[in-house]
């Protein structure tokens, strides 16, 4: 059993411009096996909160904290928080040229778990992960995300998620930009990693459709840096019906 | 926290298009070519083919004046079809395929005090890549080597330089129809060692050159290397890969002469500096005569840096005197260790040091791959890695 504890946190970012204040304050708290829907209008810092979780440096944390089964989150390098258990699919995945995908995902169990995984059925796993997810044998010999659609680079997210076995994963609206047959491919992955391993999910998302797929067990609208309002599923239901807009004149 | 930040990419700062913009030269053909020193005036830096160069380092080989040193050859049993020998200066200047083109070389090959010849006789094919490994005592050394390809010879030849001295050359590869050569000059001098050498080749009709450059080591090293076409239906593929640290000035220079028609080119550079005073330099000159109709040519440079102030100078130029050419075109990028590719990693559990190695691993593996000689490619990634290790170590130092 574990737990995410995101409390107070404000993040901002260097520009140009000077510094710009991104979240003002956001408290959240995720445990094993629960998944939470995030659900916010473009521009209202949901990145954000998912980079600033995972440790990326273009992100200062002015003020709050993040404990991850009462360990401090962000005293820990990039590194560190992925060995620690956390996991964030991004919204944008990276290319890695002249890396193949088979090379990245056994490096990156080696360093998880601090030793190489059995090759034989190491090769396993992998294989059945990727037919789970109905990814062609070929993508292993791909370089990591070169020339990958939008649905490839998501399912390769999932793949990694499901591979690495974290405890608690950040999706970044892992459902954007996908048609209705990879949303369905990548949203079972999703679920069968859940029920697998008691997954707790904080699912970064912008439309409802995603909900359809995988059951949110709290839904939380994520407004100009914070939780504007919490509830349950049935939240999401009026999202749908009536969208951002009271919230937006309110902030 | 990473520390690549901030480094910085000289990216297209001395990008320089051959059309449209005059290049000092009027053209890369201009270029004057001797035997005599006396016909090359000392260069005072500002000379196109100077002005990148580290003159300091290379002034020794530019006196007109004999020295007494020489390199250790290691040279393996010849197979059948192989010879080696020593021929005297004159001859060597009539056996050159052309007489040298900067000081440098002419000095070089003034006082060699003879040259080496390697010969593959006509229809030899060897089965197995021949090694030559020369080793530099601490000498001022000055250099000819002759490599001859006869008619459908196949060969791969590997020179290995290391150890360390003040070495200048010049280097004829003269190959003759349908012969096809792959040779590759690796550059694994100790870290004190200067390098100035001109690399000739002539290819006949049909014939094939694959020629690699690697270099990894020396304080200094200038590679001149040049490519003519003097048959149809040629083809040269020319490879180079170097790595930079601190203190360490890599230049390659490049020149393919598309002098006739139907023949193809591809020349694929790839870099990666590391610490603040690493220096690189690329120049690649393609020229496409009017007579080379039908020529296909494409030249590669990128390079990659890693740290803070280290700095890569990249001109491709492209002088084309025809207009029925089947194919032109030329790429150059210098870029910075990619942040965004670190996190995606790191978020991955991997460390920084191990993410450093993947993506730099990654940006040579195709270039390793081309080289096309699996003992090479092997030495040649642990060589990579070993570097890494350097700057892994360095960057560790400065973020504690
Ligand atoms: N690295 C950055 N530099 C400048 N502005 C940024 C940066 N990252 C995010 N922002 C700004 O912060 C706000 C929130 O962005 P983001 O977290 O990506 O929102 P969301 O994911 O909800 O669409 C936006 O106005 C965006 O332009
Ligand atoms: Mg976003």
């Amino acid at each position: 059993m574990s737990t995410l504890e995101i409390k107070n946190l404000h993040a901002s970012v260097d520009t140009p411009e000077g510094t710009k204040q991104i979240l003002k304050g956001v408290n959240l708290t995720i445990n094993s096996g629960e998944t939470h829907a995030i659900m916010g209008p473009n521009g209202s810092g949901k990145s954000t909160l998912a980079y600033a979780i995972a440790g990326h440096p273009k992100y200062d944390i002015t003020e709050g904290s993040v404990f991850l089964d009462g360990e401090d989150v962000l005293e820990m390098s990039v590194d560190e928080r992925a060995k620690a258990g956390l996991f964030l699919a991004m919204q944008y995945p990276v290319e890695v040229p002249g890396v193949s995908v088979s090379n990245f995902l056994r490096t990156a169990k080696t360093a998880i778990d601090g030793e190489a995984p059995k090759l034989r059925t190491w090769v396993k796993e992998v294989k059945g992960s990727m037919e789970d997810l109905r990814m062609d044998a070929s993508f292993a010999e791909r370089n990591v995300n070169e020339g990958f659609s939008g649905g490839e680079k998501k399912r390769h997210e999932i793949l990694q998620m499901e591979l690495l076995s974290p405890k608690i994963a950040v999706l970044d609206e892992t459902d954007s930009g996908l048609d209705v047959d990879a949303l369905r491919i990548v949203s079972e992955g999703v679920n069968r990693v859940k029920e697998n391993t008691g997954l707790g999910v904080m699912l970064i998302t912008h439309y409802t459709r995603i909900l359809r797929y995988i059951k949110p067990d709290f839904v939380h609208v994520f407004v100009n840096g914070q939780v504007a309002e919490e509830g349950g599923p049935e939240l999401a239901e009026r999202l749908e019906a009536e969208g951002y807009d009271r919230y937006l004149v309110e902030a | 926290m990473t520390v690549t930040d901030h480094s910085r990419a000289t990216a297209d700062t001395a990008h320089s298009h051959g059309l449209g913009t005059p290049t000092p030269d009027a053209s890369r053909a201009d270029r004057p070519t001797s035997f005599e020193v006396s016909d090359f005036t000392v260069p005072g830096g500002r000379e196109e083919e100077w002005r990148f160069s580290p003159l300091k380092d290379i002034k020794p080989m530019l006196a007109d004046e004999a020295t007494s040193g020489h390199l250790e050859w290691d040279v393996p049993e010849l197979p059948a079809g192989v010879t080696l020998t020593d021929i005297d200066v004159a001859a060597a200047r009539e056996r050159s395929v052309r007489a040298p083109g900067d000081r440098a070389s002419a000095v070089a090959a003034a006082h060699s005090g003879g040259a080496r010849v390697l010969t593959i006789a006509p229809n030899t094919v060897l089965d197995e890549p021949l090694q030559i490994s020369v080793t530099g005592t601490g000498q001022d050394v000055r250099g000819h080597l002759l490599v001859e390809a006869g008619e459908s010879s196949e060969a791969t030849v590997i020179f290995e330089r290391k150890g360390t001295a003040t070495y200048s050359e010049f280097v004829s590869v003269d190959l003759a129809q349908n012969a096809g050569l792959n040779l590759v000059l690796l550059q694994l001098w100790d870290a004190d060692a200067v390098h100035a050498g001109e690399i000739v080749a002539r290819l006949g009709r049909d014939s094939r050159l694959r020629g690699s450059v690697v270099t990894l080591g020396g304080k200094s090293v200038r590679l001149n290397t040049s490519a003519a076409f003097a048959g149809e239906g040629a083809r040269v593929d020319l490879f180079g890969l170097y790595f930079a640290d601190s203190g360490q000035h890599q230049e390659h220079q490049l020149f393919v002469d598309h002098a006739v028609p139907r023949c193809t080119s591809r020349v694929t550079y790839k870099g990666a500096l590391a610490g603040k005073t690493a220096r690189t330099v690329w120049i690649g000159d393609v020229l496409i005569r009017k007579e080379a109709e039908e020529t296909d040519t494409y030249e590669l440079n990128r390079n990659l840096v890693l740290t803070d102030g280290a700095r890569a100078d990249s001109v491709p130029n492209l002088e084309i005197e025809t207009g029925e050419i089947a194919g032109a075109g030329h790429a150059s990028a210098t870029g910075r260790f990619d942040d965004e590719q670190m996190f995606y990693l790191r978020s991955r559990g991997i460390s920084e040091a191990e993410a450093r190695k993947l993506v730099v691993r990654g940006f040579f593996a195709d270039l390793v791959q081309e080289i096309g000689v699996a003992s090479v490619e092997q030495s040649l990634m642990k060589a990579i890695e070993l570097e890494l290790e350097h700057v892994n170590e360095e960057l560790a130092e400065t973020e504690a």
